[in-house]
């Protein structure tokens, strides 16, 4: 066990050492010169010298890199060059934002999605599993930009039952808190609701027909124990990569939302910093998100060995 | 020649004897006709501006109303639905292409190649799919060609995972060990012997995309990343519909179902392919 997580850390960091070379490059395949494309095409003759400087762009492309690693370890992305303030600093204001919405959505998509899975399992063929099914098939293929478009026309323009944008944190106003929160958290959380509805089923559906479950059944054991204490146990397992697929898509699942409602997060400062080019936050956003995605990916594979003992690695 | 005849025959009628699967052809022919007869199709001319009718709700002239600078809704959907299947088309392609080779060679010669192309798969994968095809987007920029290009991209690790462990199964197979012996080059023996061995999972997972990609396309769109303004588009549809929601929400909200409707009749498509081309592969659902 312990050789395995050391190995899978290895492995972690050549993976993010390379990922942190593709996002450097990236300032390098833009097109155009980059002093003015951090200044504008108006600079001053000294303060495009300077700063042709002070991007070592005189150097090679090497060394400049390992300077920008360097800084990026300990922290220092460069200046947001929309807004003109270090992008770390940007991304302490944001992420807390989006870390809150994000675990909100997971802690309530698991519970919910888990019970719809195994209701339309044990129900499988009834109208209950029908209609969890369908629903859950046509959640999957909705945008959920187009979701929050939709609940933003009925229940804020239609209806002006909730505010339709703005964010307010729960110890600040508890009320307005809470009505500013609904309607991203449902567009944010359904999703997630509608993929683990559809894998518990199908794993539900696996262990139901296997031996134990008919021991289990002919020792006259109650029904509601069998499948939420002997069947459940093993049918979550596949659900846990589904877990940490959910909780990994953090940013990318948050943006559109974010949009949307127009909640100050990291999504809506990565889709700000895209449209206006402003290519340190997009290195750090993007840097953020494959080292939450890489550590998510590292604890489920270990809590994968550690609730399935059958699973042994080399 | 006879017997593969046969074997298609037996194919479709597999396929299309369920009526979901039956259902999403239809849907999908559908949508095609739309898009390649748009301008027979459309009522308007997508880009006619008339400002005296500017978001106008749904009525019998325009049936799904107008937007801000007045043009046809409906119109625009129909010229829209263009953008995405080939966006959605193109991108897997490009996507299958580029990661078949790859994933061929990584499965075939092993060693140093096989630890290039698995690392920077791995590395590809642990960058969520939209912020990898966004940070793309912020480089080379939008337009359809790049938008393709980039989801192609972004969607190229399946097949390399999927080609590379398809290769390493078939590769020590007595046929192929004969042509080697025969002389057959490397190249050879992966495009005569090893793609065609592969060819069943590949199609499975080219019909599961498409519909993913779509999706995609029309969120950057919507973001303001994909295509550019003239250009009808779902994405942008719906983003510009959304400041004028109390005029005519009809304008945001119909572009969205669009989406919806073409990605459930692909993938409703995808899944009776699967199963009709190998029940094994049938995962969850």
């Amino acid at each position: 066990m312990g050789k395995y997580v050391t190995k899978r850390v290895g492995q972690m960091i050549v993976i993010l050492f390379l990922i942190s070379i593709f996002i450097f490059l990236l300032i390098s395949f833009i097109p155009g010169d980059p002093v003015y494309a951090m200044l504008g095409e108006e600079v001053s003759a000294e303060t495009y010298e300077r700063v042709y400087q002070e991007l070592n762009l005189d150097k090679p492309v090497v060394y400049r890199y390992f300077v920008w690693l360097g800084n990026a370890l300990r922290g220092d992305f460069g200046q947001s060059t929309q807004f003109h303030r270090p992008t770390v600093e940007l991304l302490m204001e944001r992420m807390p934002v989006t870390l809150y919405f994000t675990f909100l959505s997971f802690f309530i998509s698991i519970p919910v999605g888990v019970l719809l899975g195994v209701l339309s399992a044990v129900y499988r063929g009834k109208p209950i599993d029908t209609v969890v099914t369908l629903l859950a098939n046509i959640t999957a293929c909705l945008p959920q930009f187009w979701i929050g478009i939709l609940l933003l026309y009925v229940f804020a323009m239609k209806w002006s039952l909730l505010p339709s944008f703005g964010f307010t944190w729960p110890w600040e106003d508890f009320g307005n808190s809470v009505r500013t929160t609904i309607m991203p958290l449902f567009c944010l959380a359904i999703g997630g609701i509608a993929s683990i509805a559809r894998q518990t089923r199908s794993s539900m559906l696996e262990v139901i027909r296997q031996d134990y479950i008919r021991t289990a059944r002919s020792k006259g054991l109650k029904e509601r124990k069998i499948i939420f204490i002997h069947a459940l146990k093993n049918a979550l397992i596949p659900v846990i990569t589904l877990f940490g697929m959910r909780l990994g898509l953090l940013v990318g699942g948050s943006m559109f939302m974010e949009t949307v409602f127009a909640i100050p997060g990291m999504g809506s400062l990565f889709v700000k910093a895209i449209t206006s080019r402003d290519i340190p936050v997009v290195q750090a956003c993007v840097l953020v998100t494959a080292l939450i995605s890489c550590m998510v990916n590292l604890i489920t594979d270990i809590l994968y060995a550690v609730v399935d003992p059958r699973i042994k690695y080399e | 020649m006879e017997r593969k005849k046969e074997k298609v025959g037996k194919f479709i009628r597999v396929l299309f004897k369920r009526k979901i699967v039956l259902a999403g052809a239809i849907g999908i022919g559908f949508f095609l006709i739309v898009a390649v007869a748009a301008p027979l199709l459309a009522p308007y001319d997508p880009n006619k501006v008339d400002f005296a009718a500017s978001l106008s709700g749904p009525s019998m002239t325009h049936w799904l109303g107008t937007d801000m600078h007045g043009r046809d809704v409906l119109s625009r959907i129909m010229y829209g639905t263009r953008v995405s299947l080939i966006i959605g088309v193109f991108a897997v392609m490009i996507a299958c292409a580029i990661g078949s080779v790859l994933g061929m060679i990584a499965g075939y010669f092993g060693g140093i190649a096989d630890d290039i192309i698995t690392r920077f798969t791995e590395a590809v994968r642990a960058i969520p799919q939209v912020i990898l095809a966004m940070a793309l987007t912020a480089v080379f920029g939008g337009g359809i060609r790049n938008l393709a290009i980039i989801l192609g991209i972004s969607n190229m690790a399946a097949y390399i995972r999927m080609m590379r462990g398809q290769v390493l199964s078939v590769k020590q197979a007595d046929y192929i060990m004969a042509s080697k012996l025969q002389g057959v080059s490397s190249f050879g023996i992966m495009f005569r012997h090893l793609l065609p061995n592969c060819l069943s999972p590949i199609i499975v997972l080219m019909t599961q995309q498409v519909g993913g990609t779509i999706l995609a396309e029309s969120g950057l769109s919507f973001l303001g990343l994909g295509i550019s303004a003239p250009t009808a588009t779902w994405g942008t549809m719906v983003s510009e519909g959304r400041n004028y929601l109390l005029n005519n929400p009809v304008f945001s909200l119909a572009p969205g179902i669009c989406v919806a409707l073409l990605v459930i009749c692909l993938n409703m498509f995808g899944d009776g392919i699967r199963d009709a081309l190998d029940p094994r592969l049938r995962g969850e659902g």
